[in-house]
């Protein structure tokens, strides 16, 4: 069977909404009565990729479950940020704990429903980067291997950002943090560490295991309503540039995760049951260094003592996940509402 | 203390209390920018508006829009020569926006079905005189309508549209159209006067009390050189040929027809000979291809049907049926100069198509208005050096195109009404431009060009059937949606979504938005994200 996408042409295809397309076709953010899960006020940098991105995934969770949605949250900027004594930003039912137990206090919360006979209120848990792939890292595991009904979030800013900019297993190499200096001849963090969570997840072989960025806010939308369609354990890992700790313009935010995906070095795609399904093809091709130049923590790779054989290093890892994911296509790069498929 | 749940301690506040507002340095501020296709075109439509109404399919409104400024649109959509697609912003994305072909196909919609112009203003009891009645006379008659004037509206030919009708070859512009679109000018109560030759402009405003004149007498005579002739030699000017054409008595050229020039009226005067029945319809220039004052498409259009050019070369003299050319080759600067070569060409006809000209005779009688250069000297309201008597089109200086014409006559219309109230005309302040470099085009898919289909070639040789052809509905409201809406929001919802502070409001179905200021603060991704440029971020005065 061939499959030819249909490309849906018009003024502002993948912005937000579009006066042209129906209601029913139009992002969850278009809508004037979206959930607003984390209200204003909140205590975020300016141009925080966190917060956007929590509330993109969850204003999205809200309507695919006819907001019956309970979230669970780990320690975090997320936390910090929306809850100071004696207020809070969120709109929908939210539970802190810990920093490392978000996934078995979600398993918890999913039981005592279970418990409870209420199949229709779903449970969300999320964690920042540290939160999901360093501290808490095995009860994630274990929410995985006996599958409870639970949508875990990672919202990866790829530092401790809470704390002041520390490294986590999910900081790039080369990236400079609080705890990886630019000193030495390899400055920032190190090369061949670190953790790759979604396909740490798939190994797992749970039902659904998916990438996104606040970039693609169709593609994003569009997975956390896929999740819902799932029980059981899931898994969504959204790229959230964090301003501060990237030292990126607080008006870059979605630029620059645009980047992360357009030059490679974030591959965007989503798997279930252990199977890449669909992949975010690659639109305008784009050299690492467009997205690096835009970050200080990158800042030490160029300027008066340039580290070109580093560059090329970081390259070489985008082009890895260009040829593993295939993520180049010679075809037209139609948005993602407008990618239904016909048979020809 | 009021009674709480078990095991909660504290009361829940709303972080709404917190008025992150105050961390602003700089606040994102709504803007309208000035789309650089509007910038661009001479009759002054905005074009962006129209398009808009189009994208939605809502042709009757786009239509609406676009006759706001020009009453000819389905004239336009063929004839204009769209300085908007080259000013286009999507020329650095993919193609210009059809801009010209999208408001042809509006044109022909209004007249299939039917569709009116405004209603003339309420009566304002001022007269006006407007001579000439080519597109600049009538645009200014359509405009004075509008405002409620009285408009008599003279020409020396038996029918209106003048270089539209005697310049412009059928096969570029139909008649049928041409006749509809004018007639819906007239039907708003324009008083025409046809076959009559204004001779003394001072009495005929005095005798029929007019108030102003607008003159729009146009450049209807071809320039001449002196080649050395033989007296059996056929030499005529491309705008006698053009307008003898059109007056349905064609000259008898012969087998061979030999035009000289390189403007857009040559093309016409060798593309109208080949549908005469010329076999060979040879243009001599003496620059190259790449500098003919010509437009590319009527070029290609015109090679397409078998004319040929002979570029770098002059016309020496006209023997009989043959002429001598003098090749010609480029000097250092770039100019040609001669080379003393010569070469004999057949020919059984020659059309000079090197220019025109206005006919003075009229205002060097009249004395009153300053004539220089050949050209009506006027003010930026269109005065002339005689109070009440404004001009415009190809009689004063500027390009000599239809559209700069229709522009000129909204323009003088303006000015005549400031004139007749006394009052001056109130100029309006452009906003900034919206260039390239103020859009996100992320945003817009990826989208090229819908090209406009043409007759085929076989069915053009011996007939002035229209050449290029409409597009379809399909195809139309493809191309409006191309339109990038530079620098004018569209409600995309961008910044409404991308606010990491839900500091957006949405104002509901068209009513746009609005910042929160309590609670925006100040990140600049609204206006980092918008398409199409419509958000600025302005200092906080701290
Ligand atoms: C057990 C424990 N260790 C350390 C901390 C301090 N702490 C709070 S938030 C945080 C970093 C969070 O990083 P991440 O999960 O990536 O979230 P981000 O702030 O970057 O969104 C740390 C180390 C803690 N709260 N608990
Ligand atoms: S430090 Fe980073 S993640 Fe935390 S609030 Fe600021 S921008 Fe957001
Ligand atoms: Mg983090």
């Amino acid at each position: 069977m061939t499959r030819r996408p249909i490309h849906f042409y018009q003024v502002g295809s993948f912005a937000v909404g579009n006066r042209l397309l129906s209601d029913g076709e139009r992002t969850v953010q278009s809508d004037a009565a979206r959930t607003n899960s984390i209200d204003s006020g909140h205590r975020a940098c300016q141009g925080c990729g966190e917060a956007l991105g929590a509330r993109y995934a969850l204003d999205a969770a809200m309507r695919a479950t006819g907001n019956r949605v309970v979230a669970v949250n780990a320690t975090g900027c997320l936390e910090v940020f929306s809850t100071p004594y004696p207020e809070t930003s969120w709109r929908i039912p939210w539970l802190h704990s810990l920093f490392g137990n978000a996934p078995a206090v979600a398993t918890g919360v999913a039981a005592a429903l279970r418990v409870k006979g209420r199949d229709d209120v779903r449970v969300v848990s999320q964690a920042g980067d540290g939160g999901t792939v360093d501290i808490g890292f095995g009860a994630l595991s274990g929410m995985f291997e006996r599958n409870d009904d639970v949508l875990f979030i990672c919202y990866d800013n790829e530092g401790y950002m809470n704390t002041g900019v520390q490294r986590s297993a999910a900081t790039p190499p080369a990236a400079r943090t609080a705890t990886t200096e630019v000193v030495g001849p390899h400055p920032g963090n190190a090369f061949g560490q670190g953790k790759d969570l979604p396909r740490i997840a798939m190994a797992h072989d749970v039902a659904y295991v998916a990438t996104a960025t606040v970039a693609d806010l169709h593609d994003l939308e569009a997975k956390v309503e896929r999740a819902m369609q799932f029980r059981g354990a899931r898994y969504l890992h959204i790229l959230v540039p964090c301003p501060l700790g990237w030292g990126s313009d607080s008006s870059e935010t979605i630029h620059v995760a645009r980047l992360a995906k357009e030059t490679g070095l974030f591959p965007v795609f989503e798997a279930e049951y252990g199977v890449v399904t669909s992949v975010s093809k690659i639109r305008r091709v784009t050299p690492v260094e467009e997205y690096l130049k835009l970050q200080r923590r990158f800042a030490h790779l160029f300027g008066k003592n340039p580290r070109p054989d580093i560059v090329t290093h970081l390259q070489e890892i985008a082009n890895r996940n260009i040829e593993r994911y295939g993520l180049r296509d010679e075809e037209v790069v139609a948005p993602r509402h407008a990618r239904t498929e016909v048979e020809v | 203390m009021n009674k709480r749940p078990f095991a909660i301690t504290l009361d829940v506040g709303s972080s709404r209390a917190n008025h992150t507002g105050s961390w602003r340095v700089e606040r994102p501020v709504y803007v309208d920018r000035l789309p650089p296709c509007n910038n661009a075109c001479p009759a002054g439509e905005n074009i962006q508006g129209w398009l808009y109404e189009a994208e939605s399919g809502n042709y009757e409104a786009a239509w609406r829009a676009l006759v706001e400024e020009n009453p000819f649109p389905a004239i336009m959509g063929r004839i204009c020569f769209h300085p908007c697609e080259t000013a286009c912003n999507r020329v650095q994305v993919d193609e210009a926006v059809g801009i010209n072909a999208v408001e042809r196909f509006l044109g022909d919609y209004a007249l299939a079905h039917g569709l009116r112009l405004p209603h003339p203003g309420a009566a304002t009891g001022h007269r006006v005189l407007v001579v000439g009645a080519g597109p600049a006379g009538l645009s200014a008659a359509y405009h004075l309508r509008r405002m409620g004037h009285y408009v008599r509206l003279v020409d020396s030919s038996p029918k209106l549209g003048g270089m539209m009708r005697y310049g412009i070859p059928a096969y570029r512009l139909p008649r049928d159209v041409l006749d509809a679109e004018i007639a819906r000018v007239i039907d708003m109560g324009v008083d025409v006067v046809l076959d009559h030759n204004v001779q003394d402009i001072e009495r005929e405003r005095e005798l029929g009390n007019f108030d102003a004149v607008f003159l729009a007498v146009g450049a209807q005579l071809g320039k001449r050189v002196d080649i050395p002739a033989g007296d059996s030699s056929k030499i005529l000017d491309a705008v006698t040929f053009l307008h003898q054409v059109a007056d349905e008595r064609p000259p008898m050229l012969g087998r061979r027809v030999v035009v000289y020039g390189g403007g857009d009226t040559a093309l016409d005067a060798a593309r109208t000979a080949r549908r005469l029945g010329a076999t060979e319809a040879v243009i001599v220039y003496r620059r190259t291809q790449d500098q003919m004052p010509a437009h590319g498409e009527e070029l290609t259009q015109a090679l397409g049907e078998g004319v040929t050019l002979r570029w770098l070369s002059t016309i020496n003299q006209v023997d009989g049926d043959t002429i001598m050319i003098e090749k010609m080759r480029l000097n250092a600067e770039g100019f040609p100069e001669a080379t003393g070569e010569f070469e004999a060409l057949g020919a059984d006809a020659v059309v000079l198509a090197l220019g025109q000209e206005t006919d003075l005779t009229l205002l060097e009688r009249d004395g009153r208005v300053e004539v220089k250069d050949g050209v009506v000297q006027v003010a930026s309201d269109l005065m002339t050096s005689d109070r009440g008597v404004f001009a415009g089109g190809d009689a004063v200086p500027a390009n000599r195109t239809a559209t700069v014409a229709v522009g000129h006559g909204k323009k003088a219309a303006r000015g005549i009404d400031a004139f007749v109230r006394g009052v001056s005309v109130e100029s309006v302040a452009k906003h900034e431009l919206a260039s390239f470099e103020h859009l996100n085009t992320w945003y817009y898919s990826d989208a090229e060009r819908t090209q406009r289909p043409e007759l085929e070639k076989v069915r053009r040789q011996d007939n002035f059937e229209e050449v290029v052809l409409g597009l379809t509905e399909r195809n139309a409201l493809f191309e409006a949606r191309r339109c990038m809406s530079c620098g004018n929001c569209f409600e995309c919802d961008n910044c409404f979504g991308v606010c990491p502070d839900n500091a957006v409001m949405k104002l509901g179905a068209n009513g746009k938005y609005e910042i929160d200021y309590d609670f925006c603060k100040g990140c600049g991704i609204c206006a980092r994200e918008c398409p199409c440029g419509a958000i600025t971020m302005v200092p906080e005065l701290i």
